[in-house]
């Protein structure tokens, strides 16, 4: 069943970048892989290099979005805060980290003020584009800059929360739009293990 | 809200029934209904509003105005296979004639640009709606909390 579970998600990760136009060969090539999650070298919101190793020996649920977003992100955001508060003390045992697919617009100090609203242990990570890139198509994060007429630019990305236990095996995502107490449950599973 | 548009209809037709001037076809308002924007995070850059749209005759909301940001746009966002995208509508946003027109969570939104107040609960946001045939309408709209602590 556990298996099966887990092909599904594959499928339905696999489905986003899929469902996306542009998607090249070797886009086509990492999706034979299931593999969610990899090598990444990212900064955090104070200025610290982070890599996936120092997410290891505690389970981690991490997602990419950007700060000039008026929905999706400030969402995921504020249902996150909720969730690590109705955790109470477990909530220490838990990598929660905000990965920026913009990382032009997110530099340390824009998300160090834009997290500031959100519960603190939540960890924002950018870089150069290369490295943002590089940790998205590890984690399998579909994500594309589209410009706006007039100058700006948005970026189309994956909206779940990805779920990785304390190896850092992927385990499951917490669908953008799902019930917030499912989520919940979600955590709670993932830190029982 | 639905009355907002009758005084003028009222006025045109006196005005008709006077023949007083050469016919100038005067656009009935557009009525604007539950307007609000989401509070958003401190050091956001942007923040989105959402309001309910009808309008007498078919008519199409061209732009959007406010002195609380930078700039104000019309935009669409869609969510597609866990994707977010989002789109800046620049032929604006079409109202058919009767038929309430919904900008809302998940879908089109004005997006308020640059803000140049804080967007927190309690401000306001006053916009100004520019349409096609109807005149202007200048609205001001509280911003909200979602979700929350
Ligand atoms: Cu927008």
């Amino acid at each position: 069943m556990r298996s099966l579970r887990k092909f599904v998600l594959a499928a339905l990760i696999s489905a986003a970048p899929l469902a996306a136009c542009d998607r090249t060969a070797e886009h086509a090539k990492a999706n034979a892989s299931a593999k969610v999650g990899g090598p990444f070298q990212l900064v955090d919101q104070n200025g610290r290099a982070v890599t996936e190793k120092d997410l290891l020996g505690k389970p981690t649920a991490i997602f990419f979005g950007f700060t000039f977003c008026p929905e999706v992100c400030p969402t995921t955001l504020t249902e996150m805060t909720g969730w690590l508060r109705d955790l109470g003390p477990d909530a220490d045992k838990l990598n929660v980290v905000f990965v920026s697919v913009d990382p032009e617009r997110d530099t340390p100090e824009q998300l160090k003020l834009y997290l500031s609203n959100f519960d603190h242990r939540i960890r924002g990570l950018t870089g150069t584009t290369a490295q943002t890139d590089a940790a998205a198509k590890a984690y399998r994060v579909y994500h594309r800059k589209v410009p706006i007429e007039g100058g700006e630019y948005t970026v189309d990305h994956s909206s779940a929360v990805y779920l990785f236990d304390a190896k850092g095996q992927f385990v499951e995502p917490i669908g953008y739009g799902s019930p917030p107490e499912r989520g919940l449950a979600q955590l709670k599973a993932l830190l029982k293990g | 809200m639905k009355t907002l548009f009758l005084p003028i209809l009222a006025i045109g037709a006196l005005a008709g029934a006077a023949q007083a001037a050469p016919p100038v076809r005067v656009a009935a308002k557009v009525a604007v209904e539950g307007a609000w924007c989401r509070a958003a995070p401190k050091g956001a850059p942007a923040g989105g509003c959402y309001l309910t749209l009808t309008a007498v005759a078919a008519d199409q909301l061209v732009s959007v105005e406010t002195p609380a940001a930078a700039r104000a746009e019309i935009h669409t966002m869609s969510m597609d296979g866990g994707v977010m995208r989002m789109r800046k509508l620049s032929e604006g946003l079409a109202l058919p004639a009767g038929q309430a027109v919904a900008l809302k969570p998940g879908a089109e939104h004005l997006m308020v640009i640059g803000p140049k107040i804080d967007l927190v609960a309690g401000a306001s946001v006053p916009l100004t709606l520019r349409f096609k045939f109807a005149p202007p309408v200048a609205i001001n709209v509280p911003v909200k909390a979602v979700g929350g602590k």
